[in-house]
C-alpha cells in the first residue's frame, strides 16, 4: 500500500558475519565492527568518498566514551567526512528503529539517502565501578583540601572495588531476560519439542542460505570470519534434546529453555542502505523492497501484567489493522528469535481467541502463521543476536529475499528489553 | 618483500659487489618515480628508411628530443633501431653496430627498442625471414647485455606499417617507466585497430587517463597482484569492479574503498558468475582482467584430483566460461578488452606445478584462439605472463631459492606487482587494440623459459 509520499526504498545491506562473544571478535570494539560493516556496504555500492544524507546507528551495550558512536564510525569509514550521523537506541529494536527512522526522513523529503546500522559486542562490553565507589570518586574531585580528600578516601571499602559486570537483567525486576521469558513460556505452555523444532529449522534454513551464496552480497568477512559462527548446520533434534535447561529451573513447571533454543551472546554489526527512488536511479541501484509501515508497542511487565517480550503480540494487530491486512496477505514472517519460545508465544497469542479479544482488542483470533513462511532464511537462534545489529540483518535479508523470489510482503517483528517491541511491513519494490 | 641485497649493492656494498663481480641490480625507474631529467633526455632514432623518419617525426610531435646520430658526451634516454625494411641479415650490420656504439651513452634504466617485421608476417623470402628472425635474436641477446636497469625490447609489425596506432602506444609503453620490468620481449602489432594516443594522453592519470570512463572488472582483486592491477586501472581513470571470494571480502572492500571501486564477492567458478559480474557492472563490460588464480603444488606422482581440478577450474576453466557467457549474452561492450594472467611457468614448465603450468599454458592458448572473436567486436584479448614477482606468495619461498630466483633475470631482481599491473593497463587501453592474441612476459628477462 505504497502512497505517493513513499519515496524510500531499501537498496541493500551489509553485515559482518556474527560471532559468538569472546571468540574471534573478542578484541574488536563496537566502533571497529560498525566501521567495518559500513565500509563493506560502501565498497559494495561504490560509495567511497560520497556524502550520505544521514547515517543512523546504535549499540545496546555501549561505553560512555562512545556517545557519538555512529558519527565516529562514519569518520573512520570510506564515506565523505561531511556525512552526518546520529545514535539512537531501543534495546534490541535499535537496528530496526534506525531503518524506520531514516525511511521516514527520506519519505519526508529531509534526506535522499541513509545508512541504518547497529552493532553490539558482548565481549568488549563496558565494565563499570559500582555506585558506592563512583560516588566516593566524584566526592574526591569536589573536595578542596588534602584533609577532606583523605577523609573521603578513607571511606573506600574493598567491596567497592568490585566492578559491575554487564547483564541482560531488567533493571526493575532484577530478572534476566531468559527468566522473564521462562515465565511467559510456562504461561503459554510452550513445549520443549516445539522450541527445539524451531531452533533446528533456524539452523537448517540459515545453513541452506549460506550454502546457496545468498549472503555473498549481504555480508563481508571480518577478522577471518566468513560465516556466522553460531551456525550449527549439523544440528539434530537429538543433539538439541540432550541440552539441559538453563532458564525457568526455579518455576513449578518443567524447565524447557536450553542453550540450544535460546540465543547466545553474540558480537556483530549490520548496515542497510536506503534511498529515495530518484537517488537510487541516479546511482543505478535496483531497489529491493520498501518499508511500508511500522508500529511499536510496550507492555507493563513490571507488575507481571504481561510477559517481558510480548509487546510484538500487541504491535502486530495494530499494524495490520492500520494497513487493512491479514496474515493471509503475507508471504514471509521474520520474527526475531530472542528465544524459540518467544516466537512460539507470540504465535500462540495470535492464535488465541481469548488473547486477541481481551488483550489485543480484536473481534477474533488473528490466525495461524504457516511455518514454511516463518524465518525462511534462519534467524537469531542460528545467526546469533548482537542486539542492535539484528534489525539490520533481518531487513536486508528479507528485502533481498522478496526481490529474488518475487514474493510480495514480509512482516518483521522484533521484541526488545524494557517490555517493548517494534514491527514493520516490508514490500517488494 | 624487501630485496635487501638490492639495497646493499646500491649503498654500502657498491664497491665490494663491483670488485667481486657480484650482480649489481639497480632500483628501476617506474612510472611516477621516474626523475624529470631522465624524461628530458633525447631519444636516438636509427634507420635510413621513410619509416625511421616518420617515427622520428612522431617523437618530435610528442615533445621528445630526437637525435638521428649519436653525439659524443650526451646521455640518451633510449635508442630506437628501425629495421622494418630489412631484407637480408647482411643489411643489419650498419644499424646494429651504431646501436652498439651508442650503448654507453644510455642513461640508467635506458631503453633499446627495435622495430621490425614480424618473423612470420606475410610471405617472406627465406633471406628476409632470416633477417626478421635474426632481429629477434639480436634484441633478446642485447637485453641480456643491458646494464643498470636498461632494457631491450622489440615491436613487431605483422601486416601493418609503422603508422599503426598501436605502434605508437607500444612505443610509449616501452619508453616509459611502465615497462620497467619488461625486457627481451616483443609486442606484435597485427592491425590498425585502436586509438592513436599521444604520449601525454598515455602518461596522464585520473579523468584524463588512458582508461578514463571505462569499466574494468578485476578478478582476485583483494590482494597481491590483483590489488595492484585494480589500483593501476583506477589511477588510469577506469571505474573498477573488484571481484574476489567472499572469504577475502574485508581486504577487497578495503582496496575498493581506497580507489572508489565496487566490490563483488563471488566464486568465479560458479555457473552464474558471469551474469553476476555483469549485473554488478550494470552495463556491458569494457575491460575484464582475469587475474584470480591459485596454486596447489604437488609432484604429479602425488597429485590428487582435488589439487588438479581446483587449479584448472579457477585458473583457466572459469576464464573460458566467463568469456563465453559474457559474449553470448552480449555483455561485452564494443571494443571490449580482456587481459588474462598467464605465467612463465606456463611457458617453461615448473617442477611440482604440472597443474598450474597446464592452466597457465592454457591461458596462452585460450588468448590466442579468442583473438579473432574479440577483434570482430573491435576489441582485443591478451595475456601477461609474470616471472618472479615480490608478493606474499614468493615471500614464503626459502630464502636462498628466493635470492637465486631474483638474480636469475637480466635485471637481476624480482618484479613488483605494479610492473604486472602496468603491462595490463597498457594492454587494456584503447591504444593497444592493434595487439591481439599475444602473451607479454613481465619477467625482467628471466632465464627460465626464455
Amino acid at each position: 500500500m505504497s502512497t505517493p509520499q513513499q519515496r524510500a526504498v531499501i537498496l541493500g545491506g551489509n553485515r559482518i558475519p556474527f560471532a559468538r562473544s569472546n571468540k574471534q571478535y573478542a578484541k574488536a570494539t563496537n566502533l571497529d565492527m560498525l566501521t567495518s560493516a559500513i565500509d563493506g556496504l560502501v565498497a559494495r555500492f561504490g560509495l567511497a568518498g560520497e556524502n550520505i544524507g544521514e547515517v543512523a546507528g546504535g549499540a545496546v551495550l555501549k561505553h560512555s566514551k562512545d556517545f557519538n558512536l555512529t558519527r565516529e564510525a562514519v569518520l573512520g569509514s570510506a564515506l565523505a567526512p561531511t556525512t552526518p550521523a546520529f545514535d539512537l537506541g531501543q534495546a534490541c529494536a535499535t537496528g530496526l528503529e534506525a531503518v524506520v527512522s531514516l525511511n521516514n526522513k527520506i519519505n519526508a523529503g529531509q534526506i535522499e539517502s541513509g545508512i541504518a546500522s547497529g552493532v553490539d559486542s558482548a565481549s568488549d562490553a563496558p565494565i563499570v565501578i559500582n555506585d558506592s565507589m563512583r560516588e566516593i570518586l566524584l566526592e574526591l574531585t569536589r573536595a578542596k583540601t588534602v584533609v577532606a580528600r583523605a577523609k573521603i578516601a578513607a571511606q573506600i571499602r574493598p567491596a567497592y572495588l568490585a566492578p559491575q559486570a554487564p547483564s541482560t537483567g531488567e533493571p526493575r525486576t532484577g530478572l534476566s531476560m531468559g527468566e522473564h521469558q521462562a515465565i511467559t513460556t510456562a504461561e503459554w505452555n510452550i513445549s520443549r519439542q516445539a522450541q527445539d523444532e524451531l531452533a533446528l529449522a533456524s539452523h537448517r534454513n540459515l545453513a541452506a542460505a549460506w550454502d546457496s551464496g545468498f549472503f555473498d552480497d549481504l555480508t563481508t568477512a571480518y577478522l577471518g570470519v566468513s560465516r556466522d559462527t553460531n551456525l550449527r548446520a549439523d544440528s539434530t533434534m537429538e543433539s538439541l534434546a540432550k541440552l539441559s535447561p538453563v532458564f525457568g529451573r526455579k518455576l513449578e513447571t518443567e524447565a524447557t529453555m536450553t542453550a540450544g533454543n535460546s540465543t547466545p551472546l553474540t558480537d556483530g554489526a549490520s548496515s542497510v542502505l536506503l534511498g529515495s527512488e530518484d537517488w537510487a536511479a541516479e546511482h543505478g541501484y535496483t531497489p529491493l523492497a520498501r518499508l511500508v509501515d511500522a508500529e511499536a508497542a510496550a507492555v507493563d511487565f513490571v507488575d507481571g501484567a504481561e510477559g517481558l517480550l510480548m509487546a510484538p503480540a500487541y504491535a502486530v494487530p495494530r499494524l495490520l489493522a492500520r494497513n487493512g491486512l491479514t496474515f493471509a496477505d503475507f508471504d514471509v514472517f521474520e520474527i526475531h528469535e530472542a528465544f524459540a519460545s518467544t516466537v512460539l508465544s507470540h504465535m500462540a497469542a495470535w492464535e488465541s481467541e481469548e488473547f486477541c479479544r481481551e488483550k489485543a482488542g480484536l473481534d477474533h483470533a488473528l490466525g495461524t502463521i504457516d511455518r514454511d513462511k516463518l524465518n525462511p532464511l534462519g534467524s537469531s537462534l542460528a545467526a546469533g543476536h548482537p542486539f542492535a545489529a539484528t534489525g539490520g540483518r533481518i531487513i536486508a535479508t528479507t528485502a533481498k529475499h522478496l526481490k529474488t523470489t518475487g514474493k510480495k510482503r514480509s512482516l518483521v517483528s522484533i521484541c526488545a528489553a524494557g517490555g517493548q517491541g517494534l514491527t514493520a511491513i516490508v514490500e517488494a519494490a | 618483500m624487501k630485496d635487501t641485497y638490492l639495497s646493499l649493492v646500491n649503498g654500502p656494498l657498491k664497491q665490494v659487489a663491483k670488485t667481486l663481480g657480484l650482480p649489481q641490480p639497480v632500483e628501476l625507474n617506474r612510472f611516477g618515480s621516474t626523475p624529470e631529467d631522465y624524461l628530458n633526455k633525447p631519444v636516438l632514432v636509427l634507420g635510413t628508411g621513410a619509416g625511421a623518419q616518420g617515427l622520428a617525426d612522431l617523437l618530435l610531435e610528442n615533445g621528445l628530443e630526437v637525435r638521428r646520430n649519436a653525439q659524443t658526451g650526451e646521455k640518451l634516454r633510449a635508442i630506437i633501431a628501425v629495421l622494418d625494411e630489412a631484407q637480408s641479415p647482411t643489411e643489419l650490420s650498419p644499424i646494429v653496430l651504431e646501436v652498439g656504439a651508442a650503448l654507453r651513452s644510455l642513461a640508467a634504466c635506458g631503453r633499446v627498442v627495435t622495430i621490425s617485421a614480424a618473423p612470420d608476417a606475410g610471405s617472406q623470402s627465406p633471406e628476409q625471414a632470416a633477417a626478421t628472425r635474426g632481429i629477434t635474436g639480436f634484441t633478446r641477446s642485447l637485453a641480456h647485455e643491458m646494464r643498470a636497469g636498461g632494457t631491450a625490447n622489440g615491436i613487431l609489425l605483422d601486416g601493418v606499417d609503422l603508422t599503426a596506432p598501436s605502434v605508437a602506444s607500444a612505443l610509449w609503453f616501452l619508453l616509459s617507466g611502465k615497462s620497467a620490468y619488461v625486457s627481451g620481449q616483443f609486442l606484435t602489432v597485427s592491425s590498425d585497430a585502436g586509438e592513436r594516443l599521444s604520449l601525454d594522453a598515455f602518461m596522464s592519470t585520473g579523468g584524463e587517463g588512458p582508461l578514463a570512463g571505462r569499466s574494468a572488472v578485476v578478478t582476485g582483486a583483494a590482494r597481491g597482484i590483483g590489488a595492484a592491477i585494480a589500483r593501476n586501472l583506477a589511477r588510469d581513470g577506469a571505474h573498477v569492479i573488484g571481484v574476489d571470494m567472499p572469504q577475502a571480502g574485508q581486504a577487497l572492500a578495503s582496496v575498493m574503498n581506497e580507489i572508489g571501486g565496487k566490490s563483488v564477492q563471488l566464486d568465479i567458478t560458479a555457473a552464474d558468475s558471469a551474469e553476476k559480474i555483469a549485473e554488478a557492472v550494470g552495463a556491458p563490460v569494457d575491460i575484464l582482467v582475469h587475474n584470480a588464480g591459485i596454486t596447489r603444488d604437488k609432484m604429479l606422482a602425488n597429485m590428487d584430483a582435488a589439487r588438479w581440478e581446483s587449479v584448472i577450474a579457477v585458473n583457466i576453466a572459469a576464464q573460458t566460461t566467463i568469456n563465453t557467457h559474457l559474449a553470448e549474452a552480449g555483455l561485452f561492450a564494443d571494443g571490449a578488452q580482456v587481459v588474462s594472467l598467464a605465467s612463465t611457468s606456463g611457458i617453461a614448465g615448473n617442477r611440482g606445478q604440472t597443474n598450474y603450468a597446464t592452466s597457465k599454458a592454457g591461458v596462452i592458448g585460450l588468448t590466442a584462439a579468442s583473438a579473432e572473436s574479440f577483434s570482430t567486436r573491435g576489441g582485443s584479448i591478451n595475456a601477461v605472463a609474470p616471472g618472479f614477482i615480490e608478493t606474499d606468495m614468493t615471500a614464503k619461498m626459502p630464502a636462498l631459492t628466493r635470492q637465486v630466483a631474483r638474480r636469475l633475470s637480466s635485471l637481476q631482481q624480482g618484479g613488483h606487482p605494479v610492473d604486472v599491473a602496468e603491462a595490463i593497463g597498457f594492454l587494456a587501453s584503447s591504444g593497444a587494440r592493434g595487439i591481439n592474441g599475444e602473451t607479454l612476459r613481465v619477467c625482467g628477462q628471466n632465464m627460465v623459459g626464455a
